[in-house]
């Protein structure tokens, strides 16, 4: 006969892979992946029980250095890719990755339909007002005066708010954390997780290379002074004269997270091939 | 926050040491990445050091394994006194700059042991807290002593005349 076998609680270097991150020292992003380890062993998960989706850029990296499932996909399309994998494999916990570029640009429409769909995913955004890996052009979350030699006098357009998008949208989880506090991203992210249904968490993560200027955030960054409400209305208000700084839950919808419609038995695998024979 | 035993005390010291080891180990793994083995070098050695700090806990506590800790202190600031924060490093960092963020941790020890020594607590949790305090303090001075044999940056140490990445 077997021994039983005992099933001991992870911590959280156990969901670090050994690939070594190439960001740049000093990212924001290396503090993301500790709030995401920290939070996975806090939720006393184990790797092969999570899956972390993410579509292109720096932030994008992330799935490689975890020992969960990975899946590192296009551009902009981590959304719906997450959502297919949930609605497969409902017993997974999927965490999808993304930053400002990805996810408010290219995936700017799935950042939409997946808040109004409420499939019951995480989904961290590492924001840093700039595409970093293909050398500092303006995002939708850039300021319209930032300057660069891509940009000379700046965009002149607005900013993109994330926040109030979601809101808008139906997701039913908001909250905003900083990369300078790994240990708040990572109570962040297990609430999100714990939290039915769509959550977004935008995560002011500086991009130390083009947006130096960026380290001055953590003097700028503060608990946000309220609860988290469960009113959209309430929660519009605060959002929409919020200073981008506000760090902590900011809404906690109580929408059901979308469960499927009972559908027909599920076809065979050959009966799905047929579909496709030409 | 409270200390109430002895034993709360040291398994706080432990994570303390254990995080600050994490995260040196982590700052060498990013310097070796973009080939500042110099400084890389110098942040491993930091790590074994503190690693050393946290094992001897365990075996004055005569702990056998890692005590059970919750998943994240609530520490005063947002990370454990003695740990590091993740925007202190640049690529071309020198081992100076390495030192001056030990130097700075070592010193947030000591603010944070005198604290506790001089708080509201049991007195074997008071001897404890200053005998940590004075370890601390210790490693001040030595810290001090390793900058005085390295050489002080010059203006314009960041700059580089090949930078990886260029935005244009």
């Amino acid at each position: 006969m077997n021994a039983p076998i005992t099933v001991t609680a992870l911590q959280a270097k156990d969901f670090k892979s050994d690939y070594k991150p190439v960001w740049c020292p000093g990212c924001g992003d290396y503090s993301v992946l500790t709030g995401i380890t920290k939070a996975l062993a806090m939720l006393g998960l184990r790797p092969e029980n999570v899956a972390v989706v993410s579509g292109i850029g720096c932030s994008s990296r992330i799935p490689a250095y975890t020992t969960c499932y990975g899946f590192h996909g296009v551009h902009g399309r981590s959304l719906p890719a997450a959502t297919g994998l949930k609605a497969a494999r409902p017993d997974l916990t999927v965490l999808v990755a993304s930053g400002d570029g990805d996810g408010y640009s290219i995936g700017g429409n799935h950042f939409l339909h997946a808040c109004r769909r409420n499939v019951d995913l995480t989904y961290i955004v590492m924001d840093n007002h700039v595409y970093g890996m293909t050398k500092g052009q303006p995002s939708p979350t850039t300021e319209p005066d930032w300057s660069s030699k891509l940009a000379p006098g700046g965009t002149g357009l607005r900013e993109f708010h994330p926040l109030v998008i979601a809101l808008a949208s139906g997701a039913n989880f908001i909250a905003r954390g900083f990369s300078g506090d790994p240990n708040g991203v990572a109570a962040l992210i297990a609430e999100a997780v714990r939290h039915p249904g769509f959550s977004f968490v935008e995560i002011l993560s500086p991009c130390v290379t083009f947006r130096p200027e960026q380290r001055e955030w953590k003097q700028a960054v503060h608990p946000a002074p309220v609860e988290p409400t469960d009113d959209p209305a309430r929660a519009a208000r605060r959002l929409m004269t919020d200073d981008g700084f506000n760090i902590g839950v900011l809404y906690k919808g109580a929408r059901p997270a979308f469960a499927g419609k009972a559908s027909a038995p599920l076809q065979s695998v050959e009966d799905l091939e047929c579909q496709f024979r030409l | 926050m409270p200390v109430p035993t002895l034993e709360d005390f040291m398994s706080r010291a432990y994570a303390m040491e254990l995080e600050a080891t994490e995260r040196y180990a982590q700052f060498a793994e990013q310097l070796d990445t973009h080939n500042n083995r110099e400084v890389a070098q110098l942040f491993r050695k930091l790590s074994q050091i503190e690693g050393l700090h946290a094992k001897r806990i365990l075996e004055e506590m005569g702990w056998p394994s890692v005590p059970a800790l919750p998943p994240a202190f609530a520490w005063e600031s947002t990370e454990a006194p003695e740990t590091a924060p993740f925007d202190a490093l640049h690529y071309l960092m020198q081992p100076w700059h390495a030192l001056e963020i030990a130097l700075r941790c070592e010193l947030q020890a000591v603010q944070y042991f005198d604290g506790i020594a001089a708080g509201a607590v049991p007195e074997r949790v008071r001897a404890a807290a200053k005998e940590m305090a004075e370890e601390e303090r210790e490693h001040v001075a030595l810290i001090k002593e390793w900058m005085k044999k390295v050489p002080r940056p010059v203006a314009g140490w960041d700059e580089d005349p090949d930078p990886p990445r260029l935005s244009e």
